[in-house]
């Protein structure tokens, strides 16, 4: 039978983590991502996908929230249309720090196919995004990985956030 | 087995294109004397003007002034059972005749028979709203007036419909240029940030197939690897060569060959 024993540290067994504050609050970051569900277009399916039972986003402690205020991340699934751009940015702007942004999906990093005067080509015009997420539309898995690549991302910066400046300034 | 056809021209036929060619018109035939589309004829001609009518792909289309579409289209509805304006819109004809085309696409629930009632308008002109006939046309004249910009007089609530209330211009107007006007293409940087930062995000990229070696951030480069992010410029390159694969960057546009030695 095997045995289970929690070695909290390698020295003595004694019950001590050695760790810094950047990598313990990032791994509390980084472990419970909560996304704003935006859905804008035919991404917005792909991305109900991830968030079901058969790809499970919640065992990643990725839960989808209804509010800007409990949200951590805000995943731009689909197209942005011009009209809409002012609204998107206002629900970025009530999310509150620290806030990520996965574009998805090719209208969302381009205006993809949209090739017109009513869409936005590209959401990094109007909000600051971390991860570009290829595809029309991204399958799940390619959302999952995203979230991966967004952890990792996030396991690499700076727990101040003041240290963590943006380099485009929208 | 198929009837064998020589091939030797089939490449050929693709990129032949008849300078005189012509659009196909749709054939025009009478209305029959007694058909359900005459009776609707003769009922109309007894209160308003018609210009002209002919039967086309089974329908009824119908010119008539503009100024009569109220009226024609009550008598439709009241007495010929036309009780359905299933679509109605504008056309655009100002390139060729300097006049918009109003369309009523009309329907006949019990006789399953269509009339589209067409008439010409200037473009000043406004044509009077027919929402209080059929509650359809609200949507569709606040449309109209979104992508034509023509005016329905007597409507509810006349305002756009698609498109932002501040928005400039009407989209669906021949001369409107499909990635937009200089207003548009600022429009989501000038309503959410201001003027002054259009300078900052800069304007928009309407080429899909666009990289851009000198952008750290948002491509990698081709052939060898930098730290993303990293500031590239073209001044740095050259003191520092490095030296990428050429066989990536095929640069097309010093080819031999030009169009002319081509044919």
């Amino acid at each position: 039978m095997a045995q289970h024993q929690v070695n909290y540290a390698s020295s003595a067994g004694l019950p001590i983590a050695l760790t810094s504050v950047d990598k313990l609050v990032n791994w509390g970051r980084s472990n419970s991502l909560w996304p704003l569900t935006y859905g804008l277009a035919c991404c917005a399916i792909e991305m109900m996908a991830s968030g079901a039972s058969r790809y499970d986003f919640d065992r990643m402690g990725t839960i989808f929230r209804a509010s800007p205020r409990q949200a951590d991340v805000m995943i731009l699934a689909g197209t942005l249309s011009k009209k809409h751009a002012e609204f998107a940015r206002r629900l970025y702007d009530q999310m509150s720090e620290p806030k990520w942004v996965i574009s998805m999906g090719s209208c969302a990093n381009t205006g993809g196919m949209f090739n017109t005067y009513a869409t936005v080509q590209g959401v990094d015009r109007i909000v600051p995004v971390d991860i570009y997420l290829p595809g029309c539309a991204p399958r799940p898995e390619t959302l999952q990985y995203a979230m991966m690549m967004l952890q990792k991302k996030i396991r690499r910066e700076s727990a101040d956030m003041k240290k963590n400046v943006k380099q485009r300034i929208v | 087995m198929r009837k064998y056809v020589p091939k030797d021209d089939v490449q050929k036929k693709s990129y032949y294109t008849d300078r005189f060619w012509v659009a196909p018109r749709v054939p025009k035939e009478m209305v029959e004397e007694g058909s359900h589309f005459d009776s609707v004829v003769k009922t109309l001609s007894d209160v308003i003007e018609l210009k002209e009518f002919a039967i086309e792909l089974g329908q009824l289309r119908i010119v008539i002034n503009s100024t009569d579409n109220f009226k024609a289209l009550e008598t439709l509805k009241n007495e010929s059972g036309y009780t359905m304006l299933s679509e109605m819109s504008a056309v655009d004809y100002l390139a060729k005749d300097k006049e918009f085309e109003v369309f009523y696409q009309m329907l006949n629930l019990n006789e399953a028979k269509r009339v589209r009632i067409v008439c010409r308008i200037q473009p000043e002109e406004a044509v009077k709203s027919v929402v209080s006939l059929f509650k359809s046309a609200n949507f569709a004249e606040r449309e109209m007036f979104d992508m034509f910009g023509i005016k329905a007089n007597n409507h509810p609530f006349l305002k756009r419909i698609l498109m932002p209330d501040d928005w400039e211009g009407h989209p669906l107007l021949k001369t409107y240029p499909l990635q937009g006007d200089e207003f548009a293409s600022w429009y989501e940087v000038d309503k959410i940030f201001g003027k002054e930062y259009r300078d900052v995000i800069g304007p928009e990229n309407r080429d899909p197939s666009n990289v851009d070696r000198y952008d750290g951030q948002r491509f990698s480069r081709v052939g060898y690897e930098v730290p993303f992010g990293s500031e590239i410029n073209k001044d740095k390159e050259e003191e520092n060569p490095i030296a990428y694969s050429k066989t990536f960057m095929v640069d097309y546009t010093t080819g031999t060959k030009t169009l002319s030695k081509r044919k």
